[in-house]
């Protein structure tokens, strides 16, 4: 029992694997909350570009939002950071800049935002489909530009509707981080594997894992709680 | 300029797909005329009144506010469509709405919504922007009720505070869409009392109403519609006193 459970291989300093760990833990962070937000920036413009834009965009975006719903999260990403990175470092050549190395985070990012994306986009599209039309055409009629109307009413009036959605979208995203390690990325499964290999203690290595995930998702509740609040202020609640 | 009419509608007609809604609307409403248009249900009405800041847009005709005619041209589904979306935010600017489901902003408290207009569209200072609102807030008997979130208010309230982020634009007319219809009968009262204050000053207004009475009291001019077209209108007296149109006869035993 005392090899399964020997807490000693947590410590901070080596031969303890704790600080391995957090740090590990902190790349997830990071590339969950950089592909979450490139993820909101996506779905800001898919929503509006399905809501208002031309024929065009408006299929050009069923097209994606179709693909990332129906193919696997896997699978996407292993086709966009393989692909992506080598068509990317394809074009660079061909432009004669030399080949590029993409890094790892930012390619993370990518790939993690562009899955969120298909989904936010669905989200935020029924979101500001809720909003009374009244609200909307009250913000034309005293002559906003259609850019200040997006920033100042729509979004704002969207966010509660959407917040339900896009905090399953953020849950989603930190464990969509583990994901990552196929592709050879040090997140907190792939290192978790690493230390459990190599110190044969797989179940206290992989519980660790499970605490800091379980933790991170407390906290995020708590923060996404607070903020549901506030984005309801004006809203009388049905319940 | 100041001779221009507020507001002048010619020939202006709305289809919407194979129905017909405005068949050939000629109206003016001269610098602080305040116009009422009555009519059934249908009528067009609201169709017509939404013209005029083009939230719809007309099928074919012209409206012209303070003299300035919007600039339209053809567009492929058959309405017109802007051609100057400058021009029509600037125009739109200056003509405030009120519409029948006050369509205040629910996340912004009262004061804000009758600030948002000034700052972030006029450009206007926001000192001096929340001045001028507390102020117009008074004058609606909101005073007290500026840092509430408009759902958390009745009707009549809200629609007074719509009627304050209107006069913050210091409007060249106003246009109110069935303003009332919406309230619970006993806050009926408290609105069509803000507006005939402010009927009193002579500001401009064309008004789209159930409120016989009111109209009655109120207008300088009214207008009644039907299927589409202006059956009949005059003065106050003339229309509800000694209608001609058995159309219009019809209507006012009906509504009285």
């Amino acid at each position: 029992m005392t090899t399964i459970f020997d807490l000693s291989l947590l410590a901070f300093e080596p031969p303890g694997w704790g600080k391995v760990l957090l740090v590990g833990f902190l790349r997830s962070i990071e590339l969950a909350a950089g592909g979450y937000l490139l993820g909101i920036l996506i779905g800001i413009f898919g929503a509006t570009g399905k809501l208002y834009g031309n024929k065009v965009v408006r299929d050009l975006l069923e097209i994606y939002t179709m693909v990332i719903r129906a193919v696997p999260e896997l699978v996407l990403m292993l086709l966009f950071y393989y692909v992506g990175t080598d068509l990317l470092s394809r074009a660079s050549t061909a432009m004669g800049f030399g080949s590029v190395n993409i890094d790892g985070l930012t390619a993370g990012i990518l790939v993690i935002g562009l899955v969120q994306g298909g989904y936010a986009t669905e989200v935020i599209r029924g979101a500001i489909l809720a909003i009374p039309r009244g609200q909307i055409e009250a913000a034309h009629a005293f002559g906003m530009p259609p850019s200040k109307v997006l920033r100042r009413v729509t979004l704002p009036a969207m966010t509660p509707h959407a917040l339900p959605g896009m905090a399953n979208l953020w849950m989603i995203a930190t464990k969509d981080t583990a994901l990552l390690a196929v592709i050879g990325f040090s997140e907190l499964t792939l290192v978790t594997r690493q230390a459990a290999g190599a110190t044969q203690s797989y179940i206290m290595f992989f519980l660790a894992a499970g605490v800091l995930y379980l933790a991170l998702t407390l906290v995020s509740n708590l923060a996404l709680r607070r903020f549901e609040r506030y984005a309801r202020r004006g809203l009388v609640s049905a319940r | 300029m100041a001779n221009e009419p507020a507001i002048e509608i010619r020939d202006l007609r709305k289809r919407f797909g194979s129905l017909e809604v405005l068949k050939g609307i000629s109206l003016t409403a001269g610098q602080g005329d305040i116009v009422a248009i009555i009519g059934g249900s249908g009528s067009g009405k609201s169709t017509l009144l939404r013209c005029i800041n083009l939230l719809e847009r007309p099928t074919s005709g012209e409206v012209a506010i303070q003299g300035e005619t919007y600039r339209m041209r053809a567009s492929r589904h058959g309405d017109l469509e802007i051609a100057d979306r400058r021009q029509v935010q600037r125009i739109r600017a200056h003509l405030g709405m009120v519409f029948q489901n006050f369509n205040l902003w629910p996340h912004r408290t009262v004061l804000e919504n009758v600030i948002e207009v000034p700052i972030h569209v006029l450009g206007m200072k926001r000192d001096e922007a929340v001045h001028r609102a507390e102020k117009l807030l008074d004058r609606v008997g909101l005073g007290s009720k500026q840092s509430m979130y408009p759902g958390f208010m009745s009707g009549g309230q809200q629609q007074r505070a719509a009627i304050a982020r209107v006069l913050a634009v210091d409007p060249l007319a106003m246009l109110f869409d069935e303003p009332t219809s919406a309230l619970d009968p006993e806050l009926v009262g408290e609105v069509l009392s803000v507006i005939r204050d402010l009927a009193a000053e002579q500001r401009t207004m064309m008004l789209v109403t159930h409120e016989m009475a009111f109209a009655r009291d109120v207008a300088s001019h009214v207008v009644f519609l039907r299927e589409g077209v202006i059956e009949e209108q005059g003065p106050p007296e003339q229309i509800f006193g000694d209608p001609r149109s058995p159309h219009l006869k019809q209507f006012i035993s009906s509504v009285a």
